[in-house]
């Protein structure tokens, strides 16, 4: 693995749209994630920020636009380039997505037993770390339907982290957790920071987790970035959505009257 | 007019969904030569479904081309007797088992044991985000799921086939000797001199086919799957009656086929 140089961009998506049938939901989205930092993305339901994720990683395709990992274009890239790439990142899924047929050792494992010609005395003993790593110690027998919600989430972080990659992904680390849980993922994210120097990218709408673990943060809105910006930047800006968003305000006003009233009225005679 | 669009339109749906069979069976046999995973990995994963899909029917399979052949051999021996043929039982047993029974039967317990669960694995893997897992784990699903799927089926279909002939003519058997008036030994011997090689392998060679067959629709319904639990039952559902339903047409197909090929007779 290449050192990390800090400051250069590892992702960079350029004019990322995407659609869905005849609705768009990412409505061109340009950034870059610098090596080693945490980019956290925040946004409310449905404002695409899932969806930006799952392209970043490709498994969705979007409909223009480019995402580059490590200078690759991964719109553009063949399976064989793609499975490489894949081999340096890691996704922690939002319920974990651990496969319920195998152990959650097994599930560890598996990567390192796919990808790497370790022997499996070596790949038991680092399923082992990377278990005590998230505070999962002794669990490398349990079946993953035998974990609770943040049980699974933390088994799921030591399975991104598996191959040791690059790059990490979070989807929705602390979504549907009590408080004191989700301040344990918290912390978590900090140390796997801490321990590997990693670049994360993470998803989620906890603004108070967002505040603590981000380098930086990207606030989507309805297939739109409106803001993005060192953490305490985005804390402090002026901007009429970011500021409905981290004060907590419901949407009460419409855009547009005649808008609102056409849809009421719309294909009727 | 309307139903001749409708006739259109189910025909085209047909053909693209056998075209996606197609597709799903050309993936999995390109990716057994081409896949970057580990072959003897890939094997063991093979091993372990033909245990679950194979040896896991071999009771049940048994026990039910067993009824069918005491069924057979009753069912002729109430025309045959009429007509002092009694001793016809056994090839008629040996053959319509072997040719037709056998393989029919075996397809069906297996389209209801694993055909199901391949869709239902598949596509609860699928709401539970797991095939995106395995993709971003750089484990191509196809690579990875189906093609010991396939592998297994390919290969436990036949010898599942092959059992079930044998519990088939041990069912005709015991009717012959307690009703029929058979020895053990002159059942066996009327059974061998009525089968021709042929009526076995073309029920092998069908069964091949079959297990390809409910493998493409299984993974295909599981990969089809939309959002949601009630989405894996109707996979599952549709697995099973599309699953039955290609199996009694290809075996048309192949009987028609072997028929002609003996030049009518």
């Amino acid at each position: 693995m290449t050192a990390p140089a800090a400051g250069e961009p590892i992702i960079s998506a350029t004019d990322l749209r995407l659609r869905y049938g005849d609705r768009e939901v990412l409505h061109g989205l340009t950034f870059d994630v610098l090596r080693g930092e945490t980019m956290v993305v925040i946004g409310g339901s449905g404002s695409g920020k899932s969806t930006m994720l799952r392209t970043l990683v490709g498994l969705e395709k979007p409909s223009s636009g480019e995402v580059r990992i490590k200078g690759i274009d991964i719109t553009k890239a063949s399976e064989r380039e793609m499975d490489d790439i894949r081999k340096h990142i890691g996704l922690a899924f939002q319920g974990g997505a651990l496969i319920g047929s195998m152990s959650v050792g097994e599930n560890i494992a598996l990567p390192l037993l796919e990808h790497t010609a370790l022997e499996p005395n070596t790949i038991e003993v680092m399923v082992r770390i990377k278990l005590e790593q998230v505070g999962l110690s002794g669990f490398e027998h349990y079946s993953p339907s035998q974990l609770s919600g943040g049980m699974k989430k933390r088994a799921a972080f030591a399975r991104a982290t598996s191959m040791d990659p690059e790059i990490l992904f979070f989807d929705e680390p602390s979504a549907g957790l009590d408080p004191i849980t989700a301040a344990g993922i918290d912390d978590l994210i900090l140390s796997l920071k801490k321990a590997y120097g990693l670049t994360m990218v993470v998803v989620t709408h906890e603004l108070a987790s967002a505040y603590l673990i981000a380098d930086r943060i990207i606030l989507l809105d309805r297939g739109n970035i409106v803001a993005i910006g060192p953490a305490d930047e985005v804390k402090n800006s002026q901007h009429p959505r970011v500021r409905q968003f981290l004060d907590r305000v419901a949407d009460t006003t419409q855009d547009d009257e005649v808008d609102h009233l056409r849809m009421f009225t719309e294909g009727i005679r | 007019m309307q139903w001749v669009a409708d006739v259109g339109a189910v025909t085209e749906r047909s053909v693209a969904y056998v075209g996606g069979l197609a597709v799903i069976f050309g993936n999995a046999l390109r990716l057994l030569v081409v896949s970057p995973l580990k072959r003897t990995r890939m094997l063991n994963r093979a091993i372990h479904e033909a245990t679950a899909a194979g040896v896991g029917a071999v009771p049940i399979v048994s026990l039910i081309a067993f009824f069918v052949g005491v069924i057979i051999a009753l069912q002729g021996a109430y025309e045959l007797q009429r007509i002092g043929a009694m001793q016809l039982v056994a090839s008629l047993v040996a053959i319509s088992i072997t040719r037709e029974l056998g393989p029919l039967i075996t397809a069906i317990v297996v389209i209801g044991r694993s055909g199901s669960a391949f869709a239902a694995e598949i596509g609860t893997m699928r709401v539970t985000e797991e095939l995106d897992a395995l993709k971003t784990m750089a484990l191509d699903p196809v690579a990875f799921l189906v093609v010991p799927k396939f592998l297994a089926m390919a290969v436990m279909l036949p010898c599942l086939t092959i059992w079930s002939d044998l519990m088939g003519v041990v069912g005709g058997g015991l009717f012959g000797v307690i009703g029929g008036g058979f020895t053990v030994g002159g059942y066996l011997i009327a059974t061998r001199d009525a089968l021709l090689l042929r009526d076995i392998t073309s029920g092998v060679i069908k069964s091949v086919v079959f297990g390809l067959v409910i493998t493409a629709v299984g993974c295909q319904e599981g990969f089809a799957t939309g959002a949601g639990a009630e989405e894996v039952g109707r996979s599952t559902t549709s697995a099973v009656v599309i699953s039955i339903l290609l199996v009694i047409l290809i075996d048309l197909v192949f009987t028609a086929l072997f028929y002609l090929a003996r030049g009518g007779g």
